[in-house]
């Protein structure tokens, strides 16, 4: 059986590779054939050697190497020796990366460049020919493969023993699950516990049901006059960690209207912010209802707040509308009022979900 | 005892018999040696990725030494000194340690991040080549499919990466993507939730960005990787037409030793060049962005380039939400509109490519395998498609930055929505017929060489007082004097110095002439040598 696929393999008029006469590049070729491949074609770029041209490629292949080396040897000593502490200002310091960078990069060019070019321009150019044998198998070898194949099912006889394939599915499918359970079980976490999409920083409830004090980043209270007329500023629910992102959702922007503004402000109100302003000032979530960024470029002439995210456009004077943009729902209002102490507090949380819009908001 | 000597130039023939006694690797290794594959310069678009990838592995696993996937806060005491006594998460610290504190270790940062940057621009390229010649039809509708899953999850590994440092800039892109979760329809909440561990930002999200981006996401890249070069290997690569190829045979080079060392070079070049980028030009410079907050963001925030196109769907989309009740079931529900550009185009957007080769075959019922690649305006209708293509993304890419387009040539930002809504609507039609037609006189300009012949910029005055220019043609001509020749899906020269007629043209300014200029030649072909003669020495004598 061997020798016989052995003779099949070897075409009558086959080399001998054994033959001593052959050259190193006739015993090349004629492995190449072997392989179905035919190199018809085979020039050396240099067929007298030694020439001046051929000399003065080695050069330039053996300069590129050579470049390689000096800019290595340069990084080196740049990564040792050059101050790399960073230090504020203009100084030494700054130029290591950079120095880095052209050091390495000339390094790894000087190696590309220079087997390019020894591969491009010193080695013999061939063209070679490969038979692609890329249709369909034979005809016999499918069959002998699809009876194979079919063949095993019928020893599995699963055709036969019907209850056998049933019982193994039911089998199954609950291993399958199991597989499934720790990695869906492990993640899910449920958003409606504790209303955590409909909460914010605000809600009385988490600090001891007293109204929470609007606060600055460092959680220092603010009176009325520290916000001048046309100003804004942002506030935080003055609870511990209120300013931090455990409280993504609670950044809100207060602002002092002017009298006109204000007024017409408190005429448009829906009744869902009624009474949510206090005097001048009014306060609206900085998260915007699109994507979540926070609404923060607030144009003081037009009223209008700005997300630079996506450029959706609030209009503070009417309930925080949408007017342009891919935002479609108000900046939600958070009611305002002094306490007794002058300070600003919310009444209570926002009265709807704060942020991006989702599937079981109302 | 005579010690036996040593016969040092006889180790390597030893040591690959024993081997081939223990391996019987002789036949199959001789075959990859002798495989041959066809060179064009167009072939290396998806190398360039593959190589990218490999300095994306090299860099990566550097900066795992040093980065901690934490949110826990920290109060920064490292060496710049603008952000010190700053609160801000375990992560962001130590990506500015990794900036400032690590020796060499912004570099190594720059470079992962020039390198992923070049990684994805690689494939999108290649995959334009793939597309416009032809090459993912029968039998590599596979690969195409894979390559188009490799972008996709390349754009995942290059947002994760992104997010990871957790500087003002990521935070909102991260926080942008809890909204896309949010926006889904039935599960979104739930998606969230999970993901996040309770509400955005949660504690446990940069931890589990971390895996996905150093373990899960580079593992399928890898594997995907591997079967995308693997199913190259077996069907062996595509060629353009040319003299002496078929679709049944591959001419160019055996792949090893030229074909390997060329590819060798590339890789270094590949490497050295974003090590130039990586050193010589910032990019995301995380300290001046500073730490996450929920209520910071500056003007001008836009993501990388490949996720930019959803930045501006996510601009351009208007403000239509779907609001509706359950017959009273619940307190009503809602479909954002962020929902469509961010989930649904996206979905589209994966499966259709996916579907192409199988959409063509049917529509043009080709149903044979292709070897041979088409040149682009041979296919009017796919070039034209693909062109369309290009123009809705190019439309939505640039809305991703129309922000800053309107700031610096001081136009009104909605004005610039609304000429993105529109353009969306308008630029891909008129890219469709605008490259259809070019590439129909394209086509004819072909057929008019090979019938006239070149032009050859002489101009001939006739008895009768008319000039004509004088035409040489590319093959013997018929009584009309139209030239014979059909044509072969290659390149038609049309210059006389591509037909050799003229002097040699000069080659680069650092090398003397040294050859005439080639006949016009598909790549690999043997060049036609020209008659030897004296002026076409070297001229350096």
């Amino acid at each position: 059986m061997t020798t016989d696929t052995h003779a099949h393999d070897v075409e009558p008029d086959e080399v001998d590779v054994h033959d001593p006469r052959l050259s190193r590049f006739e015993i090349v070729r004629e492995g190449a054939r072997r392989d179905g491949v035919e190199i018809v074609h085979y020039e050396d770029p240099f067929p007298v050697k030694g020439t001046k041209a051929e000399r003065r490629t080695v050069r330039t292949v053996s300069l590129f190497f050579l470049v390689t080396g000096l800019a290595a040897t340069a990084f080196m000593i740049i990564y040792i020796w050059w101050p790399w502490e960073y230090e504020l200002g203009a100084n030494n310091s700054k130029l290591y990366t950079p120095l880095l960078g052209l050091t390495l990069g000339i390094a790894l060019l000087g190696i590309g460049f220079g087997i390019l070019s020894w591969g491009k321009k010193l080695m013999p150019r061939e063209i070679a020919i490969q038979d692609r044998h890329d249709g369909p198998s034979d005809r016999a070898q499918r069959k002998l493969t699809g009876e194979t194949m079919a063949y095993i099912v019928d020893e599995l006889g699963i055709k036969r023993r019907k209850t056998l394939g049933l019982a193994a599915l039911l089998g199954l499918a609950p291993v399958g699950l199991v597989a499934a359970a720790p990695l869906i079980g492990g993640l899910i976490k449920s958003p409606t516990k504790d209303r955590i999409l409909f909460r914010t920083g605000w809600d009385p409830a988490a600090n001891g049901g007293r109204p929470v004090r609007l606060t600055r980043e460092d959680g220092t209270p603010i009176r009325p006059e520290d916000v001048s007329v046309g100003g804004q500023m942002t506030v935080f629910p003055g609870i511990p960690g209120g300013a931090t992102n455990e409280h993504a959702d609670s950044p809100t922007l207060l602002i002092h209207l002017r009298a006109g503004d204000a007024e017409r402000t408190r005429d448009s109100a829906k009744p869902v912010n009624a009474g949510a302003q206090w005097e001048n000032f009014v306060a609206y979530s900085k998260i915007c209802t699109h994507a979540g960024c926070p609404a923060s470029l607030y144009e003081q002439q037009t009223n209008r707040l700005l997300c630079p995210c996506h450029q959706s456009q609030f209009l503070i004077t009417d309930n925080a509308r949408p007017i342009f943009g891919p935002a479609t729902r108000s900046l939600p209002q958070l009611p305002i009022t002094v306490d007794e102490e002058g300070f600003f507090v919310a009444t209570s949380d926002y009265k709807v979900a704060v942020g991006p819009a989702f599937w079981e908001r109302p | 005892m005579k010690r036996r000597k040593v016969d040092v130039s006889a180790v390597p023939a030893k040591v690959a018999g024993g081997l081939d006694d223990r391996f019987q690797a002789a036949t199959p290794l001789r075959n990859i040696l002798n495989k041959v594959f066809p060179d064009h310069w167009s072939f290396l678009l998806g190398e360039i990725a593959l190589f990218s990838f490999i300095v994306l592995l090299l860099t990566g696993t550097f900066l795992t030494f040093f980065y901690e996937p934490s949110l826990t806060t920290v109060t920064y005491d490292g060496s710049y000194a603008p952000l010190r006594g700053t609160h801000m998460s375990a992560a962001y610290a130590s990506s500015l340690d990794l900036s400032f504190d690590v020796r060499g270790g912004l570099i190594m940062r720059q470079m992962h991040h020039w390198a992923a940057l070049t990684f994805m621009s690689a494939i999108v390229v290649h995959m334009f080549r793939i597309f416009f010649t032809g090459a993912f039809r029968k039998p590599r509708e596979t690969n195409w499919i894979i390559g188009s899953l490799l972008f996709w999850i390349g754009f995942l590994a290059g947002f994760t990466g992104y997010s990871l440092p957790d500087d003002a800039l990521s935070g909102t892109g991260l926080r942008i993507a809890s909204a896309i979760m949010l926006s889904i329809p039935v599960i979104g909440s739930w998606v969230t939730t999970s993901i996040f561990d309770g509400e955005f930002p949660g504690h446990v999200i940069m931890g589990r960005f971390y895996i996905a981006h150093v373990l899960l996401i580079p593992g399928a890249l890898l594997a995907l990787i591997s079967v995308h070069l693997g199913l190259v290997f077996k069907q062996k690569h595509t060629q353009w037409p040319g003299p002496g190829r078929t679709e049944h045979n591959v001419v160019g080079e055996r792949f090893v030793p030229r074909y390997t060392i060329k590819q060798g070079g590339f890789f270094m070049i590949v490497f050295g060049v974003i090590a130039l980028m990586g050193g010589l030009f910032q990019i995301n410079p995380i300290w001046l962005f500073g730490p996450y907050e929920a209520y910071t963001v500056s003007a001008a925030s836009q993501p990388d380039w490949y996720v930019m196109f959803l930045d501006g769907s996510t601009r351009l989309f208007p403000a239509w939400e779907i609001r509706f009740d359950l017959w009273g079931w619940g307190d009503g529900y809602t479909i954002p509109p962020i929902f469509w550009p961010t989930v649904v185009l996206p979905g589209i957007l994966t499966m259709l490519p996916m579907a192409y080769p199988f959409i063509e075959a049917r529509l043009t019922k080709d149903h044979r395998a292709h070897n041979l690649l088409q040149r682009p305006r041979d296919v009017p209708a796919r070039t034209a498609l693909g062109a369309m293509a290009i123009a809705f993304w190019l439309v939505l890419t640039l809305s991703g930055g129309n922000d800053v387009i309107a700031d610096q040539f001081h136009i009104s930002l909605n004005a610039m929505t609304w000429a993105g809504r529109i353009g969306l609507l308008i630029a891909p039609p008129l890219a469709y017929y605008v490259t259809y037609r070019i590439c129909l006189g394209l086509q004819q300009h072909d057929r008019e060489v090979l019938a006239h012949g070149v032009e050859t910029g002489i101009i001939r005055r006739l008895p009768d007082g008319r000039f004509m220019e004088v035409h040489q043609p590319l093959a013997p001509v018929d009584e009309h004097g139209h030239g014979s020749l059909d044509y072969a899906g290659w390149v038609v020269p049309k210059k006389m110095n591509r037909l050799g007629a003229l002097g040699p043209a000069i080659r680069g300014f650092f090398f003397p002439i040294e050859k005439p200029s080639e006949a016009p030649v598909s790549p690999g072909h043997p060049p036609v040598s020209a008659a030897p003669s004296a002026e076409r020495e070297e001229i350096t004598k």
